[in-house]
């Protein structure tokens, strides 16, 4: 019983670790039909930013840099990257993606020298608690609580401001948003940086629980994150944020089996699942240019 | 049109061919030569099995407009296969030492060996004909695999089709890793000791290397694969491939079978990665299922769109820059180095990646056309003389 509750409360915080990252997926996705690819990569670069920055100043100073850093990336990203290629067809820029992933991870290589990087102890929330009899750490708790609160802030500035009206604009059409007068690139670049914040936050969460940062350690937790934004239905965030719940926990309980080997395994054999039998996921919008 | 197209399919033919052989024979006469130990024979080998799996790659995703990222996989599948048929079975036990020994008997070699003779010329012609049956059978093995996963995962479009073809490749990956599969697969420790390319080179009596082959072996297998894919490319195959990339409904209304043309296509691609995964394994003598990652696809993508998707040539060139580039002549930006004294600054493991990697995005963002664009050889060495850039420009555009 002691096994199975914290089986679950870990499920339910890397669940929600992935989910900060989904909604980054998805709502890319939502604008401008791109997996973005090297979103993991951002997370990853989040990750060794910050073991970087708390060497060398406090950690109340580094974590407000980190997250400003982090969605600085995501912004240079996208006008580096992504923004000359809007006119051209959409499998150029999924390569650009692949491409700036690669980088990022050359990059990191280069900046960690190939060594695992220990990531700093946070205040408080890695500090211990007894849930249910099951000892964990205050971050599995505070995982899911802050995801609840961040999704519904986004929902607010999604429904009610004039910036999120924008992006609902664009992701229903491209073009027409555009002759009304939207400035896509604006709306583009915040779509890029809401989604870099989040995934820092992410990032902040995650490491929490897995104590070292490798150069690859964003490509599984991004794959896996754009699983969950396709399993909810790409484009709508609770379906990204509820996806992303149910493969963390189903991957916790099979890594508490004998089939660890599986637990990665298991995600994409959802997906392959779900794009077969629904392939607008469970809230996803009727779609056409998918099957 | 069409009679400009034949004039250069009949002499290009030609000189694709001329240069082909001039490079085949070339790699002989300098793996002779040369120091056996130089880094341009790597760069000759990993090129080579590159270029195989590149133009899989492209025959897929440049010439069926299938966007497919699962070519790792299929190479993983193609390096089991070649491995497990092929580890002499006196050496099984050492290599299967965690699982008390394989539960696969036997290896091609010693097959053919029992039939040709195990020694002298008997010996060669077992070692060839067990590599050359292992090698189709790993292509064989990695197509049926194609078969089946093309059941439900073809029907779906562009990007779709890229994450499940890759999500496949990570399945496959963790099957292969798994410790009840052990006995078959070693589970996730290397399987070594099977045949390589240097065991092509010719001995004499006393054990001393006579002629070397080790690396014309590999070249000489990928432009026969090579040369099969472009025959492919040219028949009538091959156009209702290009008519799916161009147009789907339209190619469906000219009465080709989309069903069936996208599942050849993506099991012949299969196909042609699992005999590159069987020359990939042979390249680095062992096999284990966490090299063939996610990363490794990339990297293929990568020489696929610097080549030019769509131009096998292409496809060829790029993958023997980039190999070149990557493990040989941008070597030095990974060691320290000081200049009267001073330590030049950056240099250090690891930079020559990140330079590789930069030069990467200059090409996807500035060259989306990468080397070749769709042209082949023959077109670019024709086209030179005639000057008529204008009227072609029109021409591909209708």
């Amino acid at each position: 019983m002691q096994f199975f509750v914290s089986q679950i409360l870990s499920g339910i915080s890397l669940g929600g670790q992935y989910a900060l990252i989904a909604i980054g997926y998805t709502m890319v996705y939502g604008i401008l039909r791109l997996i973005n690819f090297a979103h993991g990569d951002v997370f990853m670069c989040a990750g060794v930013m910050m073991v970087f920055m708390s060497a060398s100043m406090p950690i109340y100073a580094s974590i407000p840099l980190m997250l400003v850093l982090t969605v600085l990336l995501g912004f240079v990203i996208e006008r580096a990257a992504y923004k000359p290629l809007r006119t051209a067809p959409r499998m150029s820029v999924m390569i650009s993606a692949i491409g700036v992933s690669y980088l990022l991870q050359n990059l990191a290589l280069y900046a960690t020298g190939g060594q695992p990087q220990t990531y700093p102890t946070l205040p408080f929330i890695s500090n211990s608690v007894t849930i249910l009899g099951a000892p964990t750490h205050w971050v599995t708790v505070i995982t899911p609580v802050l995801v609840v609160l961040l999704v519904l802030a986004l929902q607010w500035l999604i429904n009610h401001t004039k910036i999120g009206m924008a992006m609902r604009a664009v992701a229903k059409d491209f073009e027409t948003s555009q002759l009304m007068g939207i400035k896509i690139n604006r709306v583009i670049s915040v779509t890029f940086i809401i989604g870099s914040f989040l995934a820092a936050v992410g990032s902040l969460l995650y490491f929490t629980n897995y104590p070292t940062v490798v150069p690859l350690s964003g490509a599984m937790p991004g794959l896996k994150a754009f699983v969950a934004a396709v399993f909810g239905g790409i484009g709508s965030i609770p379906g990204a944020v509820i996806g992303a719940f149910i493969i963390g926990i189903v991957e916790t309980l099979i890594k508490g089996t004998s089939y660890t080997v599986f637990s990665d395994a298991f995600t994409f054999a959802l997906l392959i699942i779900i794009l077969v039998v629904k392939p607008t996921g469970l809230f996803g919008e009727r779609a056409t240019d998918k099957v | 049109m069409p009679k400009t197209k034949q004039q250069t399919s009949g002499s290009g033919k030609l000189i694709t061919l001329l240069i082909v052989a001039a490079f085949m024979a070339l790699t002989i006469i300098l793996e002779n030569t040369m120091s056996p130990s130089s880094l341009l024979f790597t760069v000759i080998k990993k090129g080579a099995v590159y270029s195989l799996v590149a133009v899989s790659m492209n025959l897929l995703n440049g010439f069926t407009g299938l966007f497919s990222l699962g070519q790792a996989g299929f190479m993983l599948l193609g390096a089991y296969t070649y491995a497990i048929f092929m580890i002499p079975s006196d050496v099984r036990d050492s290599v299967y030492y965690l699982f008390n020994g394989s539960s696969v008997h036997f290896s091609f070699q010693e097959m053919f060996g029992a039939i040709f003779g195990t020694a002298g010329f008997g010996g060669a012609v077992s070692l060839v004909l067990g590599v050359l049956v292992a090698i189709i059978c790993a292509g064989i093995v990695a197509a049926i695999f194609a078969y089946l996963i093309g059941l439900p995962v073809l029907r779906l479009k562009s990007d779709y089709l890229a994450i499940a073809t890759l999500g496949f490749a990570e399945i496959i990956r963790a099957i292969f890793q798994w410790d009840k599969l052990g006995p078959v697969t070693n589970g996730a420790n290397m399987l070594k000791n099977f045949p390589t390319f240097a065991d092509f080179n010719i001995k004499n009596a006393s054990g001393q290397i006579v002629l070397r082959l080790s690396a014309f072996v590999p070249v000489f297998l990928s432009a026969v694969c090579i040369f099969i894919i472009v025959l492919l490319i040219n028949s009538s195959y091959g156009r209702a491939f290009k008519a799916i990339r161009d147009d789907e409904i339209a190619a469906e209304a000219m009465g080709v079978n989309l069903a069936h043309h996208k599942r050849l296509s993506f099991c012949i691609s299969s196909f042609f990665a699992g005999v590159g995964g069987a020359l990939f394994a042979m390249f680095t003598t062992m096999v284990q299922a966490k090299v063939f990652t996610s990363t490794m696809t990339y990297e293929i993508l990568l020489i696929v769109v610097i080549g030019g998707i769509g131009s096998v040539s292409g496809s060829c060139i790029a993958s023997l820059l980039y190999i070149a580039a990557s493990e040989w002549w941008l070597r030095f930006l990974d060691n320290e180095t000081y200049i009267n004294g001073t330590r030049v600054p950056l240099l250090r493991s690891g930079f020559r990646m990140v330079v590789f990697s930069v030069i990467i995005m200059i090409v996807v963002l500035f060259f989306r056309q990468g080397i070749m664009g769709s042209r082949e050889l023959p077109e670019l060495l024709r086209r030179r003389p005639k000057k008529q850039p204008a009227v072609e420009e029109v021409r591909t555009h209708e």
